[in-house]
């Protein structure tokens, strides 16, 4: 158990004198390391970022059914009822003509002329059915819904939809998923680079020091004692990247909130960024640890099991 | 100790049998010679018995081993188990005399306290004791030699093979080294040594095995040889 101890710490102290002794080989391959570290994390805050601007839009939205007045109060239930099985609806709220009248009045409370007018009247508002859907990409549901005979002949008007909101949302949602789209392929893009370079700094060190590795195979060390070195270097380019990824973007949030005045940029919510990022802090510095880590062995594993195999005639 | 039985290698049909119809027997605790021209087959004879080529027939079993059955993965094992000295002395060019002797020891897993036990204690018997913090590149090449015994034997190794470590080295520088082996085997250590330095031979009186054109062409107990 100790003899395991002291090769390991020994393979690991060997990893960082290789690491340092490499230094301009690291450079490169951190490098690239960082980049595709610190895409993987914008990507992610401004996905998040996308889809926070997207709820606070969409809790705005909501579908209104428009009942004739000669809807009974058993239908107008069962109609709520239908309404709230479906899959896609978050809340269906009845409002009867009375409250549908309060709400009139309460919005136009400064207009005096439209005050009068619906008081003048007896009540012409419809009673209203108020949809809240969870998904707007999915409302054909509900849509296909209330487009039954049976339901169209209980509405005294076309249903509402919020058309133009719903088309501004339609060209949010698709920015979005375009954006993050982008940046799949941007982190795949680069992480597949970034392994690779990593690949070709272990080729190098392995060929520098290939005189050293046939000695230590003529004394008897195993293939993994000459290879943990490599991979103890590879991990160290993942730890220190991922670090330093962390801090550009900490470090760009900290001056966007401090020279930007404005909060948000176009559709970028900073300052939801910046809180979002600012509280999963040490989730996202492990994420990226975990992900640095990763790229740098597996490419390490992949360069020292090519080059590292034992050649016997 | 070491045993080998009609081993035969093969490199290619073109370049002939390197090695044909090999038999050898080595007692523990024996001091062998083996001489031959270059190209007789001497290194690759050193190279079976390292594992580092397989023969194309016969059989080897050294110190118990038999190669047969011996797994690719199990060959760091046998390794340890022989010291190993070459001609060019295979010295790690940027560690000191005393890391590149504590190293052998290093990479199976000796604790820190016994290589400091132990290391100093094989630079005395291949004396270099004051020489620890030199570098090879500071050294002559008859200490670069013993640096080299010194790590082949710092594991306590059953067989001890060296070869032509003499092969660069000036006949004063040859036969400090040549002493250190006597040193080694009078421990108890089987020696096996490749030359083809006569006089060494011819000094040393132990038996001597000739190699000529892959196949032993005499096998001599306190012979001496006449250089071509």
């Amino acid at each position: 158990m100790r003899r395991k101890y002291t090769t390991l710490w020994r393979i690991i102290h060997t990893g960082i004198v290789n690491f340092i002794r490499n230094a301009s080989l690291a450079i490169a391959a951190m490098a690239v390391m960082i980049v595709t570290l610190t895409i993987v994390l914008f990507s992610l805050i401004a996905n998040a970022t996308f889809a926070n601007t997207i709820n606070q839009i969409t809790s705005k939205i909501d579908i209104s059914v428009y009942l004739k007045d000669t809807v009974t109060p058993a239908q107008s239930s069962q109609l709520v009822a239908q309404l709230q099985k479906l899959p896609n609806t978050q809340s269906v709220t009845y409002l009867s003509k009375d409250q549908v009248l309060k709400n009139f009045i309460q919005q136009n409370a400064n207009n005096q002329q439209l005050q009068s007018a619906a008081d003048a009247t007896s009540n012409p508002l419809p009673a209203t059915i108020r949809i809240k859907p969870r998904d707007l990409n999915k409302i054909n549901d509900i849509k296909a819904f209330l487009d039954k005979p049976a339901v169209t002949a209980l509405e005294s008007e076309p249903t509402s939809y919020n058309g133009s909101l719903k088309q501004a949302i339609d060209n949010i949602t698709h920015a979005t998923n375009v954006l993050r789209e982008i940046g799949i392929i941007a982190v795949i893009v680069f992480a597949v680079v970034s392994a690779l370079i990593i690949f070709n700094t272990i080729q190098m060190a392995i060929f520098n020091r290939r005189d050293e590795i046939q000695i230590m195979r003529l004394l008897g060390a195993s293939t993994s004692y000459i290879r943990g070195p490599f991979i103890v270097e590879s991990a160290i380019y993942g730890l220190l990247s991922a670090v330093i990824s962390v801090l550009i973007v900490n470090s760009i949030f900290v001056a966007a909130s401090s020279t930007l005045q404005a909060t948000t940029f176009g559709l970028l919510d900073i300052g939801y960024a910046v809180t979002y990022f600012d509280h999963r802090f040490w989730k996202f510095l492990g994420m990226q640890l975990m992900v640095g880590i990763l790229i740098g062995t597996v490419s390490s594993v992949i360069a020292t099991r090519r080059y590292l195999k034992f050649k016997i005639k | 100790m070491i045993l080998l039985d009609r081993v035969t290698k093969t490199y290619s049909k073109n370049l002939g049998t390197a090695l044909d119809r090999i038999s050898l027997h080595v007692e523990p605790k024996e001091f062998v010679i083996v001489v031959g021209q270059s190209g007789a087959g001497k290194t690759t004879l050193l190279r079976l018995l390292t594992r580092e080529e397989r023969p194309t027939s016969g059989k080897i079993i050294i110190g118990g081993i038999d190669y047969d059955k011996l797994k690719d993965k199990d060959i760091p094992l046998l390794r340890r188990k022989i010291g190993v000295v070459f001609q060019d002395f295979k010295l790690l060019p940027n560690k000191t005399v005393y890391e590149n002797v504590a190293f052998a020891l290093e990479i199976v897993g000796v604790s820190h306290k016994e290589i400091q036990h132990t290391v100093p204690k094989v630079l005395d018997i291949v004396n270099l004791t004051g020489k620890e913090k030199r570098m090879p590149q500071e050294l002559s090449g008859g200490e670069r030699q013993r640096v080299a015994i010194a790590r082949a034997i710092v594991r306590q190794p059953k067989i001890l093979i060296a070869d032509e470590p003499t092969g660069n080295l000036d006949p004063k520088h040859a036969w400090d080294v040549i002493k250190v082996l006597e040193k080694i085997n009078r421990y108890g250590t089987t020696v096996l040594l490749t030359t083809h330095n006569a006089e060494v031979v011819n000094k040393l009186k132990r038996r001597v095995v000739t190699i000529q054109n892959g196949r032993i062409a005499s096998d001599r107990a306190n012979a001496s040889y006449a250089q071509e």
